[in-house]
């Protein structure tokens, strides 16, 4: 790669397993496992040897069956779960010299509240569901360093008027909300800090149609008004299509294929690939 | 004059996995584009003419042979090995495509499709929405349909859109793909003239027509394509 951009995320072989192995999977022969499954001792290998990179500005799509280790890599990423083994350097964090899984807790809640934002695919995981919405947003600034509360008070009605949810409103606990507005008070929380580094777990699935599309239309218009970076999971190739620059495609926890969108779409390579796409047509 | 695209020797097969198919779309193809040409490609249905343009694009992934394009940001670079991101940058302020098909995202308006094709290149919005009225304007779209969504348009006027959104940034190289198939008379008309204009403004060109006979006089030169294969007509 020359010289004329340099990615911000670089991930290099990561793995997560779940359980410890045995003899009969160590080895990773085909023939004695059941997809990512080991019958004998039940460990699952999530993620096998991923590796990739994120460029400033850019949606990465990341598409796959379920249980391809899509919302595991998202997790490992945003230190949700420690890595088995593997790398990932931050290129403005440390010089991009410091292998971000092997920071201490504190180093890594630095790098989650200052660097990165994520929006899980299920919000009871990334909102309190009790705290008024604006309570949610508040309570990222503070742990991004924030201590003034008429700023973060502006600051989180600033964001949320921005997804669309109204001022009279922000008070009010996202229980009370529908699914797409939960989501978009969670993009909003997400985006306080002004990461430069998205993480989006299928965003969009189990909302309505209308929904989905409003979702998506914010999550385009921000990527173009704040030119973040967006990792972007979702099984639905239309909403890949229509966000993402550059695609990975996994299956059974390894990337399998990665292109331009429009390349995996319309020139996919691989077996599963073909049949992913072709499942869709 | 200096080529601004040559290509040597290329093939491109598909191989479906689950059908058991191999598919030859194209074999040994040799072709190459001045500087401000406009250079017009025919041949029968399937004979693997949107290959060519989407190995160029890179759409498709060519298996053997060279792209050589001369890029203004990169120099002179094999278009079937650069990486992504150099492509993405390409596309962004160097090679245009327009198909007969328009790829629109929903629930964005027609003005808006045109402004975000203009910010690819680093304008800002302000500057962005200029551009787009004058360009809008200059391709006689009805003002009526500017902030309406161009799932809804005809033919005519999606084209007129498609060819707005990728002329507008000016590309050095516009790959068309039947832009007038399926067009009335009256805008094929239309974008001839349009045409005529990139040509004027140095724009070089490479061009699948449905029917060449009504493009003929723009053409500087013609390539035919047979089974996958080219012979130069003149
Ligand atoms: N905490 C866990 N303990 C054990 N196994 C787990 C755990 N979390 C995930 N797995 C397993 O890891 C594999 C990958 O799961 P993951 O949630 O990453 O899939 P996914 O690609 O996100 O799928 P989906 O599209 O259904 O969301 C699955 O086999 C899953 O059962
Ligand atoms: N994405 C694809 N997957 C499989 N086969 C393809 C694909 N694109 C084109 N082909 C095949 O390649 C050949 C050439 O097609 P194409 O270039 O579209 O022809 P033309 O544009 O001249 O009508 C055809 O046999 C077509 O079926
Ligand atoms: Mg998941
Ligand atoms: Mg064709
Ligand atoms: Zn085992």
């Amino acid at each position: 790669m020359n010289e004329f951009d340099s990615p911000i995320l670089s991930v290099r072989h990561l793995n997560k397993q779940f359980g410890n192995g045995c003899e009969s999977c160590r080895t990773q022969n085909p023939e004695q496992m059941l997809k990512n499954y080991c019958p004998v001792c039940g460990t699952v290998y999530a993620c096998k040897d991923v590796s990739f990179d994120v460029y400033p500005g850019e949606v990465l799509g990341i598409v796959g069956e379920s249980g391809s280790g899509k919302s595991t890599l998202m997790k490992c990423l945003y230190f949700d779960q420690e890595v088995t083994s593997g790398v990932a350097y931050i290129h403005t964090y440390k010089d991009g010299k410091k292998n971000l899984f092997e920071e201490s807790g504190q180093y890594k809640r630095y790098i989650r509240n200052h660097l990165m934002g994520k929006v899980y695919q299920n919000p009871i995981l990334g909102l309190k569901m009790d705290f008024s919405s604006i309570g949610n947003i508040a309570e990222k600034l503070i742990s991004a360093g924030e201590r003034h509360v008429g700023t973060m008070e502006a600051r989180g009605i600033e964001l949320l008027d921005h997804v669309c949810i109204p001022i009279h409103r922000s008070k009010e606990a996202p229980k009370n909300f529908s699914g797409g507005m939960q989501q978009r008070v969670q993009i909003a929380k997400a985006l306080s800090n002004k990461p430069p580094l998205l993480l989006l777990d299928e965003v969009t699935t189990g909302l309505d149609l209308s929904v989905q599309a409003s979702v998506l239309d914010l999550i385009k218009n921000l990527q173009r008004e704040l030119e973040i970076s967006i990792v972007l999971v979702s099984h639905d190739l239309g909403v890949i299509r229509m966000l993402a620059d550059r695609t990975l495609v996994m299956l059974e926890g390894r990337v399998i294929e990665q292109g331009l969108t429009d390349q995996i779409l319309e020139d996919p390579q691989h077996q599963y690939t073909q049949q992913l796409v072709h499942s869709l047509l | 004059m200096e080529n601004i695209l040559s290509i040597e020797g290329l093939s491109k097969s598909f191989t479906l996995h689950n059908l058991g198919k191999h598919i030859h779309a194209i074999r040994d193809i040799n072709l190459y584009l001045r500087e401000g040409e406009f250079v017009g490609i025919t041949g029968k249905s399937g004979s693997g003419k949107s290959t060519v343009l989407k190995c160029i694009y890179r759409t498709y992934c060519s298996q053997e042979g060279s792209i050589w394009y001369n890029s203004i940001r990169f120099g002179k670079i094999n278009l079937s090995e650069v990486s992504e991101r150099e492509m993405i940058s390409l596309r962004k302020h160097e090679i245009g495509y327009v198909s007969q098909f328009l790829d629109v995202m929903p629930r964005t308006t027609a003005r808006e499709l045109v402004a975000q094709s203009i910010m690819e290149m680093g304008t800002d919005a302000q500057t962005a929405d200029l551009q787009t009225e004058n360009i809008l304007q200059h391709f006689e779209l009805d003002r009526e349909l500017w902030d309406s969504y161009p799932t809804t348009f005809s033919g005519g006027e999606k084209l007129r859109l498609n060819i707005a959104r990728a002329m507008v940034k000016r590309p050095r190289l516009l790959l068309l793909d039947e832009p007038t198939a399926s067009l009335d008379h009256a805008s094929k008309l239309k974008v001839k003239e349009l045409l005529e204009q990139l040509i004027k403004g140095g724009t070089t060109m490479l061009g699948i027509f449905h029917d060449l006979e009504f493009m003929q006089d723009l053409c500087d030169r013609e390539y035919s394509i047979e089974n996958g294969n080219f012979t130069i007509t003149h």
